[in-house]
């Protein structure tokens, strides 16, 4: 279990690599901020309202299918690396649920909700 | 323990004899050596990207006529270090209007999730941080954080050209997270593992013909329907639609400037050299092949994958947001769980050697 240290001392380390490039950089480079550079850039125009408005961004839907097949990858994962010695069965089992899967998939493609416009 | 996961290199083992004779004691031994080793891979992957970004600077080049980047050195070979060197000068230009927590921490957390992957990547015989058992699992379930990553420069940025090409990214990204993880399933239905270190082994032997892309069809099916969701996976053309230079100038990270915008940059290139060097340890059979040292296989496999999605980047025109979520959702997603599915059915009817 010991290697999972790796993990959480990587995430410090590379969160600590990327922090003191920052401020690294802060000591070498020129600071001077004035209105017209602080501006957001939109082509040169003057901005026009703020971007955090509502917009419909057509995603939501995409979003739920992928939740549908990430939770699937769950339990396609354990039944990956168990397969060799499971056989026949787990192949009939997994069949089935992928079918139901993909008919979930046929009903959004029919309501139409795979279209992005 | 952890010896055995980076016992080719010298100057670990001797540290580590070192370390062990100075009285330390385990989890803190772990921490010292982990510690340094993330050092060693963040410079490494440093070269790797100036590297990359320098010979797709030359492949673009030479695929258009003309020579690229040749006035520093020959052939312009330490043009990006100069490159680098500039961003680290330049003014960090922020924008007032900005969300200040938000579009700070985006470009950190995009590296480091680029970073981690690298925690389980075997670079050849024993040269790998930790094997950990869920390997596979555990890079995919790290990269998807650049996602979160890509939003938040989109949202924090302010600008409807970001928060555009963060939400596009969003949906791109996981979109083709599907497919990319219906042929890595492929693979881990062959091998019987999770761990990088098994599935390559597994593919040892027999000149290099156990490789799993030569286990036709299904081998061949995943290894493309993989290439192609890992290049929408790193953002790259022909699926680059969240930095769509023309319609969108440069996405998610057009207020980034100086060392934020470079963290991106590097992220970028890093997670292309990791989506390469993954389809190496899958379908490639990793750092095993015939004659040459472990690492040098693997990062000329590695290499050759960078090369064809840059050949991809230069040969193939963008797509629409729609053909690309069509093509996602309506072909590859089905394609790929059929594919899954003939692949578990041929390796239980044994017709694979």
């Amino acid at each position: 279990m010991l290697e999972y240290l790796a993990i959480i001392i990587f995430i410090v380390a590379g969160i600590g690599i990327v922090l003191f490039t920052f401020c690294f950089s802060r000591l070498i480079r020129p600071a001077n901020p004035y209105p017209e550079k602080t501006i957001n850039y939109e082509c040169a125009e003057i901005p026009q309202g703020h971007s955090w408005i509502q917009f419909n961004n057509r995603f939501y839907i995409f979003g739920l299918i992928f939740v549908i097949f990430d939770v699937e990858a769950v339990f396609l994962f354990p039944w990956a690396v168990a397969f060799g010695q499971l056989g026949l069965y787990a192949l009939i089992e997994m069949v089935i649920f992928i079918t139901i899967l993909f008919y979930g998939i046929y009903y959004a493609w029919r309501k139409g909700a795979l279209q992005w416009v | 323990m952890i010896l055995a996961s980076v016992e080719l290199i010298g100057v670990f083992r001797w540290l580590y004899g070192l370390l062990v004779e100075l009285g330390l004691e385990e989890p803190w031994l772990s921490v010292v050596i982990y510690g340094l080793l993330s050092v060693t891979i963040f410079g490494v992957l440093c070269l790797i990207a100036l590297f990359l970004v320098w010979w797709e600077r030359k492949i673009a080049g030479h695929m258009q006529q003309r020579f690229g980047p040749m006035r520093n050195g020959w052939h312009g070979w330490y043009q990006t270090v100069m490159d680098a060197l500039k961003l680290l000068q330049k003014e960090d230009i922020r924008v007032d209007t900005r969300d200040r927590a938000v579009f700070f921490w985006a470009p950190v957390i995009c590296f480091v999730a680029a970073f981690l992957a690298y925690i389980v990547i075997p670079f050849g015989d024993g040269l790998i941080v930790a094997d950990l058992n869920i390997g596979i699992l555990y890079v995919i379930a790290i990269t998807t954080f650049t996602v979160i990553s890509l939003l938040m420069a989109g949202w924090g940025s302010n600008n409807k050209y970001a928060l555009l090409g963060g939400m596009r990214s969003a949906a791109q990204v996981v979109s083709y997270e599907v497919p990319m993880v219906a042929s890595i399933l492929t693979v881990i239905v062959f091998s019987g593992s999770l761990s990088m270190v098994d599935i390559s082994n597994s593919q040892q032997g027999n000149f290099i013909f156990n490789w799993f892309i030569f286990r036709p069809p299904f081998g061949i099916i995943a290894f493309l329907t993989y290439i192609t969701a890992a290049t929408a996976e790193a953002n790259r053309t022909p699926f680059d639609i969240p930095e769509a230079e023309q319609e969108l100038v440069a996405g998610y990270n057009i207020e980034y400037s100086g060392m934020k915008f470079a963290m991106f940059f590097l992220a970028e290139f890093v997670n292309m050299f990791t989506v390469s060097a993954i389809a190496t340890t899958l379908f490639l059979g990793g750092w095993h092949g015939p004659l040459l040292p472990s690492w040098l296989w693997f990062i000329i496999k590695t290499l050759a994958i960078v090369l064809l999605l840059m050949i991809f980047r230069w040969t193939f025109p963008r797509l629409r947001v729609d053909q690309l979520m069509e093509f996602a959702w309506k072909f590859l997603v089905p394609l790929t769980f059929a594919n899954l599915i003939l692949a578990g059915w041929m390796k239980y009817a044994g017709w694979y050697w």
